[in-house]
This record gives structure tokens, sequence and C-alpha cells, in this order.
């Protein structure tokens, strides 16, 4: 599986797009059902509205090990409002009714597994998902969740990481629809200061593997980032640092404005992004 | 789920459908690197002799196989030998492990080390073999289980161990070590997590079991020594599984040797109030394979698949999932698994010390606890080897407020 991917989702469509207008993606992610469905309804949409290219909709776990504080205590409180998987299926047929945003299930496996593969990828399919990333799912382990997934028409997104070695990134790319998700360092997720001085040559390792549209996560949360980003990768995720904005919020609609007004400045630092494609890295820049 | 039931497979690491490697991608490439460590020093005469050099000489093996004749005459049933883990450096099973999984550090240039801790026999044996190798070591501790086991938290820091208290979830075991897989994945390139039991990804099972299975070697020899004869049963109590399958592994192949694992029974069935995974016939709600920290196998939770909080008064059996091979053994009816309570351990741990002057670990209480329950069904002319994987130290705070 090469290029954009075959089956033509509203998130190939997205970052072919995106190519065309030679800007750089945004992709925001908050946990779902916190505080509760209905507040994440109206994020999804002041996300959409600020011009967010992709949600990623986290389904809270109990024991998110790959989750730094933020998203941990982000997924406590989904839990505690009783989110469950079935309930996040229903915001996403929810959020059809009104929006079109290319729509990520961001899970971890054991959920999935316990609603079980072919109800899971029929419901989300029927529900208006575009595509699902499994955090503690590798290719090795995933190839009936391929299978079932694309007959679903769903995107199947997993992670690369900078241990990938090439031929785990080659392997990781072809495993993937939609776009291939860079970890941009070692750890868990998190807003950080500074991305990782490796990172261009991780893009470069990822980028002479596969067609794909690139999108690098972890650690990123201000419109420097995304501008360092230009010309490097395809899109930039941002996840600790919306989760944060919601739970700084005083109320829905204050959360809401502040999810916006974030989106809003890493939008306009992107779309400065790809016209530095090829240009010297500047490392620590800030948005011009 | 239905389908990943009936599929065989040849993945690595796999027994029957259980096990696998379920981690994030950062972690996969570290753990083919373990693999790889692992299988070369397998067959490396000089990690081989390495490894038997410090069982013998820092830790103290072989541990007795000891005839316990007034607690077989106090039952009145079969004739009862105790495997004696808990005469060990650091007091249990665990250092067994923990020597040859810092011997592995140490061959792959890893100057750090990071563990998890229940009962703090596990975070002890880590420190311990930190600082005889060296190496840095970070031991992470559910909040509860600190309170609890508070001996171990002082000797893991006197032996110069940062002991990090984890306060999420249910604060216990399961909390540690995913705060130890974030550290791992975070320091992954200069650090190794020093698994404490037959959990995990592959080729944590494995290769904790292979580390272990000196147990069931030694017991092997010391029974047919000591009777002439194989044993009929052996029991021993199980979390996540270490020190019965150190005990079981080398009489598999012997079916007429009856298997039993004793797990945490708690306060009662009800989901929460327990940690037994595998005794759903006497009526321990909630456990249904799943994909907990790496692997494929029975895990506690709810119909969401939400991980359940679990209690029992041990800290070291206090884990909502069982190692991926004993849920194979539990399928394939090799071995059998039950639960006893709070209660029935820690009079069977009050029993084993007027009996035999022995204070066993409340993990090992189970398994003592699970004898006595069986004693009434097994013929007098049976011969038990039960595996006394820890001794009592660390619960004397428990103890003297319940008993």
């Amino acid at each position: 599986m090469s290029g954009i991917a075959a089956n033509s989702t509203r998130i190939s469509k997205r970052f072919a797009e995106l190519r065309a207008s030679g800007e750089m993606g945004i992709v925001a992610y908050i946990t779902a059902g916190d505080p509760s469905l209905d507040a994440t309804l109206k994020y999804m949409l002041a996300l959409a509205e600020a011009g967010a290219d992709v949600i990623e909709l986290g389904v809270p776990f109990s024991d998110p090990l790959a989750d730094g504080p933020t998203i941990q205590r982000a997924s406590e409180r989904a839990l505690k409002s009783g989110t469950t998987l079935a309930g996040v299926l229903g915001l996403v047929h929810r959020i059809r009714q009104s929006s079109q945003v290319p729509l990520v299930l961001f899970s971890y496996y054991n959920p999935i597994l316990q609603m079980g593969l072919e109800k899971f990828a029929s419901a989300a399919e029927s529900a208006g998902a575009d595509g699902v990333l499994a955090t503690d799912l590798t290719p090795e382990e995933s190839e009936e969740y391929r299978r079932i997934l694309a007959a679903h028409h769903l995107d199947t997104i997993f992670l690369g990481a900078p241990t990938s070695t090439d031929e785990r990134l080659a392997k990781i790319a072809g495993c993937s629809s939609g776009f291939l998700y860079l970890i941009s360092r070692t750890g868990v997720t998190g807003a950080k200061d500074a991305l990782p001085d490796d990172l261009p040559a991780l893009l470069r390792r990822a980028r002479s593997v596969t067609q794909l549209p690139i999108a690098v996560g972890f650690g990123i949360s201000l419109p420097g980032h995304v501008s360092v980003l230009g010309g490097l990768a395809d899109a930039a995720v941002v996840g600790s640092a919306l989760v944060s904005e919601i739970e700084r919020a005083k109320s829905v609609e204050a959360g809401a404005v502040a999810l916006a007004e974030h989106v809003r400045a890493l939008k306009e630092a992107a779309r400065h992004g790809l016209s530095r494609r090829e240009a010297p890295m500047h490392r620590g820049g800030v948005a011009p | 789920m239905s389908s990943i039931l009936q599929s065989p497979t040849t993945a690595p690491g796999r027994f029957g459908p259980y096990g696998g490697r379920y981690v994030p991608e950062t972690l996969m490439v570290p753990l083919f690197e373990l693999e790889r460590a692992y299988e070369i020093a397998k067959s490396d005469p000089s990690f081989q002799a390495q490894f038997q050099d410090l069982l013998k000489n820092f830790a103290g093996r072989p541990t007795p196989l000891q005839f316990a004749s007034r607690l077989t005459e106090k039952l009145g049933g079969p004739r009862i030998y105790l495997k004696r883990e808990d005469l060990l450096h650091t007091g249990a099973h665990k250092i067994n492990n923990a020597i040859g999984q810092a011997l592995l550090a140490v061959k792959m240039g890893k100057p750090r080390i990071v563990a998890e801790t229940g009962a703090g026999q596990h975070g002890v044996a880590s420190a311990t073999v930190a600082a005889h190798f060296g190496l840095e070591c970070v031991v992470y501790m559910g909040t509860e289980d600190m309170a609890r086991q508070a001996l171990n938290v002082a000797r893991m820091r006197m032996l110069g161990a940062q002991v990090v208290g984890v306060d999420s979830g249910s604060r216990t075991l399961k909390d540690a070590i995913n705060e130890a897989m974030r550290d791992w994945v975070t320091n992954v390139r200069t650090t190794h997590y020093l698994l404490g039991s037959v959990l995990g990804a592959h080729p944590y099972p494995t290769m904790v079991r292979d580390f272990q299975s000196v147990i069931g070697r030694e017991a092997r020899e010391q029974i047919l020594a000591a009777e002439k004869r194989l044993p009929t049963h052996l029991i021993a109590c199980v979390g996540g599984g270490s020190n019965a399958i150190g005990l079981f592994h080398n009489f598999l192949r012997d079916t007429d040797v009856k298997m039993i694992g004793i797990e945490a029974g708690g306060r009662g069935g009800q989901l929460g109030e327990h940690a037994a995974r595998l005794a759903a016939a006497q009526g321990f709600t909630g456990a249904r394979p799943g994909v907990l920290q790496g692997t494929y196998t029975y895990v506690l939770q709810n119909e969401d698949g939400q991980i359940a909080t679990t209690h029992s008064i041990s800290a070291g059996l206090d884990y909502p999932a069982i190692g991926p091979e004993h849920a194979w053994l539990a399928d394939q009816r090799r071995a059998e698994y039950s639960a006893v309570s709070d209660q029935a351990a820690l009079d069977a741990a009050r029993l084993l010390s007027r009996t035999e002057g022995i204070i066993p670990a409340l993990e090992s209480a189970h398994a003592i606890a699970g004898l006595i329950e069986r004693v009434p069904k097994i013929s007098k002319d049976s011969l038990v080897i039960l595996n006394l994987s820890g001794r009592g130290d660390k619960d004397m705070d428990t103890y003297s407020r319940l008993l």
C-alpha cells in the first residue's frame, strides 16, 4: 500500500487538499467524555471550525501506559463521567449530523477487543469514523484487526517511533492507511519545550520508505513547534496542550473558545509550513 | 475476540492464544534486542556459569526441600515438603530472576534499571542486584503498597535505589507497572526494564520463567533423592505467577503430577473484592481474556474492557491479570487454579509459624491455605511439594494487627 490510501477516506482527501494548497495540517487530539460527551461534542465542533484538519478522539482507558499525566487525568475524568467505547461511537454519530471533519478514534486495544473487532468496526463505520489508531497494537499483532477494519473502510493508522528501524518503518507504513503517525521522541504523550534534535533525521527516514502523509506527534504544543516542522512533516498532532485547555476551562463555553484560539494559532503557523519545504531547518524557530 | 481464541498462531511468545507483544511501537525494537540478547545468553557458557555462580554464592542456592513433619501430622493427610525459597538472599524467589536480568542488562550495556514492585520483594531483589552490579535503580511502587510493606521500602532505599510512589488508579502493583513502563518508554536507550513476574510482552513471560525454573529443577532432584518418587501434587501461590511456573516448569511432562495455583480470593467473589483470574468456578467474577500491559491473558475487567480494581491482603497477589502461560495451562487443564480468602491466608500463616517455626510471606500463606482446603480431597499416600516463595518479615505489621 503506497501513496494516498486506496480507499479514499475523508482523511486521505484532506491530506490531498493540504498538499495541493501547500499547507501543513493540524491534527487535534482530545479525550472523549472529558468532562462529558456533550462537552466533547461542543469541543470537537469548535476545533473543526477553528481549522483542525483531523480530530483524534481519545477513547479513555483505565491504564493509559503510553500517556503522560495530562492525558491520564483526562482519561480518569472521562471514565468517572461514565464514558464507554459505545458512548464514544454514539458521539461520532452525533458530530456527523453537523460536521464532516476527518475523525480518528485513538484507543488502547483492550476496549476494542472486548467489544469485538467485527462489531467495533461495523459500528465505527456506520457512526462515521474514518480511521482507528490503537496505541498498544503493532503490525505484528494486528493482521485480523487490519483485515476487518479495511473491510469496513476504516483507515488503520500505526505509530512509528524513533527506535523503529528503517525496515520497521517500512512495515508500519505498509500496514497504515490515511497517514503515518510518527512519534517525535521516546516517551509518553505530553507537552515539552523543545523538539528533539534527531527529529529531522527520523522524518527523513520515514519519508524515504513511504508516500503516505506523515503526522508528527508527542511533545508538540506551540506554534513554534509547528513552524519548525514546516517542510518536514505533513501534519502536527497536538494533544496534551489542548487537553490542558479543557482542564483549565471554567466552563464548557470557555473551553471551546480556548481550544479554538489555540488551534487557530497552530493553523497560522502551519499555513506557512510547506512553503519552507526543502529549506534548511532552523532549530527553535518561532512562528513567523 | 472469539476468532482470536480460535486462530492457531505461531507468533513468538505465544502460549496457545495467550501472550504476544502488545506495546507502543517505541518498545518493539528494545523488546527484539532483549529477546536476541536472551537467546544468545541462553547458549553462552560464560553467561550461564556467571548466573549459576551468583545463584549459589550470592543468592544462596540450592534452597532446601524440607519435610514439614509437624504440618504433615497436623493436617493428617499427604506428606508435605516445603521448597524453601524464603531462605534465599533478600527473602524470596524474586532474586533468581533479578540476577538473570541484571546480568542481561550488563551484557546489553544498559547502566540503568527500572522495576515495579507490589509486596516489595521484587523491588528489594532489583535494588540488590543493581547495587551488586553498580547499576542505577528506580523502583515504582503503589503508595498503598508502600504503606503496607514499609520495611521493604526502607530496604530498597538502604540499597541505594530510588523508590517512586505511584498515586494513580488503585495505587498497587498494576499502577506501578504502568509507571515503570512509562519510564522505560522514555529512557529506553539507557534503561532495562527488570520486570518481576511472568507477565508483560514477549520475551518476559518466557525469560522470567526460565530464570525461575531452577526452583523446579532442584525440587525434582531433591524429592527423588528423599522419597525415590515424583511428587503427586505441586502447589504455589499465583499473582503474576513466577514462583508457580518456576516450580511447575520441570514437571510439565510428568502428567501424573498435579499442579495447583492458588490465587487471592480477597474478601469475596464480587469484582473489585478479589484478584482471582482463573477461579470462576468458585464464583469469582469478572475475568475474561484481554490485553493488559503487553500481554493477552485472563484479565479482571468490566464489560467495556476497563481494567478492574482488585483487592488482596497480599500486595504481591493484588493484580488483575495472570501470566499468559498460566492462562494456557488452565485452558488445557494441565494445571488447576483456585482462590482462598484473606482470612484463610492469615490463618494459614499462623498455622505454619506455629507448627514449623517458619513465618511465611502473605503471598506464600495463600498456597498453604490452598493446601489446607484441599487436604481432605488428597489421599494420604500422596506427596506434596509446596513452594514457600517468601518469608514473612515484611508482613509483620499486617500479622500483628490482624492476628
